[in-house]
């Protein structure tokens, strides 16, 4: 148990930036959002209802993590095109955006191999515009990348909460959000103690 | 069942049941080993042989209820989480694989004066060994992990699954046996039940009581190290979180 | 579905692309059956009364190579996350790895092994139902094989410790498979084993899906 008495909301365009030392839990928490590990106790709501499908929650969440998720033996493209087709979102046109957003379209047709890891980061950055949902959660996003990269990262993240969707990201250092809440997770103790240990 | 959950309500429970179960076996032992081994009359077909059979068939009836409660706990900590049940049934694997290897040896050592040889590929035999193997492997993959937690679960699943597969190995091995066996050793290896004399039932019975009680025993023992093997490693780990919340934060 | 497909499409043209990694598997099948008569020598009655079984057996090993790549490359970079974040279900995800493992292992092994029979001096009766009994088993095979791919994933010693696991379910299949061709051999019906192998693939495809999946988002927790 990592957290306990941890609590916060966010609104339709809403951003959270969760700030904390490392071993803090904040990939933890990102990942408990997403619904890919389980609270001991707690829940999670959406839209003031607690969420009762985590499929459905999955279908309106983008979770980029440290790992990049690419195929090496595929292009930029059929990654993105990939993924894209696997969660039923977004349109060819999407994909082609994407990679030019994040500097990647003259590598398109590269298989993704090339790729230095601040490309495939960007790669993996790319699948929140070919794949568009309303929440992003992202993992320390500006690692591994440029000023150039960083810049288009934060315009990226500004056009998409000015349509109303909802970032909350885990960063230690640039800022990559304006306003938003901030939530300090060094306030909450970590206890690696498992709560049933209490002889 | 949620009085088990805690781990104090165990330690209290467990605390009062232990001088019982360890007594209770005591005693079962005392008059078990005397009378199966010394004054019990040996069967008229097997001769003094049939002595160990009771060690044989004691073995074989842990070895397949150790499974069983392996397999239950495994579905009450993937289900309700009951961390205890978890600890039940990681505690018990190890106990349940030494009686299925004392089933196997024992097997053998009864086979060879029947059989003529240590080993014959009898539809009991085979199967007792592809248990034993099922246990290698739950008892591996619990503990081929870092995560503790991550092993815990993987081996749940696998017990889960294996207690499916486990009748559908055991009949698959029956069929495959009299497929290939002709019928001798097939009454021979069936004379282990048919001739089973009244007077043998006695020590039997005595002899599986004494070995059922002593795996409760030992589970109890065990559970109450683990139990405090996890106090330990919780000290340890608030030490170093102590640590990590006096460094600055960045 | 789209997401069925998708992965689907994916695994095959990744196997496609690496396909080196499919002919490792079928030539590891072919040196594995190619042993024997070195061991139990060049007669041809003694190598046709084990060829079903050497065949089976070989099938095993080799799809058992294979199986530890089934999912491990997607749990290292992180794909595997995101495969579960698909909001439909995740035995969708183990539906497809498993479908894209038969067609890109089962399938060439079941297309080799005839070929193999011939060198181990098979009846000529056992070769259709040979390859029969190896369309009824090998999904089983892929099946369980993806649970313990799944229960191995991130532990030490993976591979060994998946054939520790996954060998002993697989008895039933070898019974059964070898059990078929053998029955027709000597001239009796291969059916009632076959239906068994039907029913053994039933069974796994029923109950295998659920329990990697559950395997599988627990790995990533």
């Amino acid at each position: 148990m990592v957290f306990a008495g941890l609590g916060f909301e966010l609104a339709a365009g809403g951003a959270m930036v969760l700030r904390g030392p490392n071993g803090s839990g904040k990939t933890t928490l990102l990942r408990l959002m997403a619904g890919l590990a389980r609270p001991v106790a707690g829940r999670l709501l959406w839209s003031n209802a607690p969420v009762e499908d985590p499929e459905a929650l999955a279908r309106r969440l983008r979770f980029i993590g440290h790992q990049d998720a690419i195929k090496t033996a595929f292009t930029v493209r059929e990654n993105l095109a990939f993924w894209a087709a696997f969660w039923g979102t977004g349109e060819p046109a999407l994909i082609d955006r994407a990679m030019d957003t994040f500097g990647l379209a003259a590598l398109a047709d590269f298989p993704a191999r090339l790729l230095s890891a601040g490309q495939r980061h960007r790669l993996a950055l790319a699948r929140l515009i070919a794949s568009p949902v309303p929440l992003w959660l992202l993992d320390e996003p500006a690692n591994a990348l440029d000023d150039r990269s960083t810049g288009a990262l934060t315009n990226t993240i500004a056009e998409h909460r000015a349509r109303g969707g909802m970032v909350v990201l885990a960063s230690h250092g640039a800022d990559l959000v304006t306003g938003g809440t901030t939530l300090a997770l060094d306030n909450f103790t970590p206890t690696a103690a498992q709560q049933w240990v209490e002889l | 069942m949620h009085k088990f959950a805690n781990p104090t309500q165990f330690m209290r429970i467990a605390n009062a049941i232990y001088p019982w179960i360890a007594g209770l076996c005591l005693i079962l032992f005392a008059a078990a080993i005397p009378i199966a081994l010394v004054f019990s009359p040996p069967d008229y077909q097997q001769g003094e042989t049939v002595r160990i059979m009771y060690i044989h068939v004691s073995s074989a009836w842990l070895m397949m209820m150790i499974y069983g409660i392996i397999a239950a706990n495994s579905a009450m900590f993937l289900i309700w989480r009951h961390p205890m049940a978890n600890l039940a049934a990681r505690a018990s694997a190890p106990m349940g694989a030494t009686f299925c290897a004392l089933a196997l040896v024992t097997g053998m050592l009864w086979g060879q004066p029947m059989w003529g040889t240590f080993w014959v590929w009898d539809a009991r035999l085979t199967s007792t060994l592809i248990l034993f193997f099922l246990y290698i492997g739950y008892i591996a993959l619990s503990d081929a992990f870092e995560d503790s937690e991550r092993g815990d679960k993987a081996a749940a699943i696998l017990a889960l699954v294996g207690s499916i597969n486990v009748p559908i190995i055991h009949y698959s091995v029956e069929w495959w046996n009299t497929l290939h066996q002709p019928s001798i050793m097939k009454a021979s290896s069936e004379g282990i039940d048919s001739s089973v004399h009244p007077s043998l039932l006695l020590p039997l019975f005595l002899m599986m009581g004494a070995f059922t009680m002593f795996y409760f025993a030992l589970l109890v023992l065990r559970l109450r190290s683990e139990l405090l093997a996890a106090k330990i490693r919780n000290a340890r780990l608030s030490q170093i979180a102590g640590h990590a919340a006096a460094q600055p934060a960045e | 579905m789209s997401a069925f497909s998708a992965l689907l499409s994916r695994d095959l043209r990744l196997a496609l692309r690496q396909s080196a990694d499919s002919l490792t598997v079928i030539a590891f099948f072919a040196i594995a059956t190619v042993l024997f008569p070195f061991g139990v020598g060049p007669e041809a009655e003694v190598l046709s009364r084990i060829a079903a079984g050497v065949v089976w057996v070989a099938a095993l090993l080799a799809a058992l190579l294979s199986l530890d790549r089934v999912f491990v490359v997607d749990f290292e970079d992180g794909t595997l996350d995101q495969l579960i974040l698909n909001g439909q279900s995740t035995v969708l995800v183990v539906l497809a790895k498993v479908l894209a493992h038969w067609l890109t292992t089962g399938v060439p092994l079941i297309i080799m092994s005839p070929v193999l029979a011939v060198t181990l001096q098979l009846p000529s009766e056992g070769y259709g139902v040979l390859v029969l009994a190896l369309l009824l088993g090998t999904p089983t095979v892929s099946l369980i094989g993806a649970l313990g791919a799944a229960l191995v994933l991130g532990a030490r010693r993976g591979g060994v410790l998946l054939s520790l696991l996954v060998l002993p379910l697989y008895i039933p299949v070898l019974i059964f498979g070898t059990a078929a061709i053998e029955a027709t051999i000597t001239g009796m019906p291969s059916q009632p084993m076959l239906s068994i192998l039907a029913g053994l693939a039933l069974i796994a495809a029923a109950l295998c899906p659920f329990a990697t999946a559950a395997a599988l988002r627990q790995a990533a927790e």
